[in-house]
């Protein structure tokens, strides 16, 4: 088949087959190269386990030096 | 009661000067703010001091505010916006025509991971396949280690692919509203997000898998 989509193609169009944003002929190649091909569907699973850790690196404390000036902050514009 | 109702409770306390509401509203965004801050200045006080500017345009504007956007994506843009400002003045802070991707159409993968048209192989299909992730235990994959390296890897992206990143995988907006409060296409914003993502992928590829 000559339009027979390549890996190295494939790659590239990762995030927008994750977002959702692939025209539909495209996404349809795309799957069908993915039923056929181990390598492609690891690299987009590995896609997915990289966005899942990205979502796991944020640090979510506030410490008391920063509350201490936003509450003073606050009181001032209060006080307006 | 649901995210949304939740946040129209929060701003009618905060309307009324309620500094427990307040309390809430810095200890739920003020971490995140610090993160974008980063991301357009390198300097940390200079950082903290945006955010405060941030917080305070956000207590004179909350009576003005629509509610046409999240809380959260009408903070953002305020400080998103005051850094702008900055950057025409001060040489600290990010320029924000850096933001829109350079236009070259490098590959994501290293080419020699694929078969050359040469090697009679099927020129263009995996030489060496990504291997499944399945097999690694969960407690490795999230470890504290993989997740240094993540961060460091995120740290270490020229200064556009990591603001949309961030924004995107770390604190979860919607590519729309990234693209609203950063000022730059769909497309582009896609573009930078896909060149960050493979990059760390390719960084947990090497941790995960040093034997490969």
């Amino acid at each position: 088949m000559a339009n027979e989509m390549t890996c190295k193609e494939l790659v590239e169009l990762v995030t927008e087959y994750l977002e959702g944003t692939l025209p539909a002929e495209v996404r349809t190649r795309m799957e069908q190269h993915l039923a056929g091909c181990e390598g492609c569907t690891h690299y987009l699973e590995q896609m997915r386990q990289t966005i899942r850790l990205t979502g796991q690196v944020r640090e979510e404390n506030l410490n008391a030096a920063q509350r201490d000036d936003l509450l003073r902050l606050f009181r001032g514009w209060k006080k307006e | 009661m649901d995210a949304k109702q939740d946040e129209a409770t929060l701003l009618d306390l905060l309307r009324q000067r309620d500094e427990i509401a307040f309390t809430r509203l810095v200890e739920q965004y003020h971490p995140s703010l610090v993160r974008l801050a980063r991301l357009f200045v390198q300097d940390e006080s200079l950082a903290e001091e945006l955010c405060q500017e941030t917080w305070l345009a956000v207590l004179q504007g909350l009576h003005g505010f629509q509610e046409r956007s999240s809380l959260k994506t009408w903070i953002f843009t305020i400080l998103t916006n005051k850094a702008k400002t900055r950057s025409r003045r001060d040489s600290r802070t990010l320029v924000f025509s850096d933001l829109e991707p350079d236009g070259l159409e490098t590959p994501t993968v290293d080419p020699g991971r694929f078969n050359d048209a040469s090697s009679g192989l099927r020129a263009d299909h995996w030489a060496v396949e990504p291997a499944s992730w399945a097999g690694i235990p969960e407690e490795v994959v999230l470890s504290g280690e993989t997740l240094s390296k993540v961060r460091q890897t995120i740290e270490g992206l020229p200064a556009n692919q990591r603001t949309v990143i961030t924004l995107r995988d770390v604190e979860e907006l919607s590519s729309q509203e990234i693209c609203n409060i950063l000022g730059i296409s769909e497309s582009n914003q896609r573009v930078l997000l896909h060149r960050a993502r493979a990059r760390v992928r390719g960084a947990l590829e090497d941790y995960l898998q040093p034997e490969r």
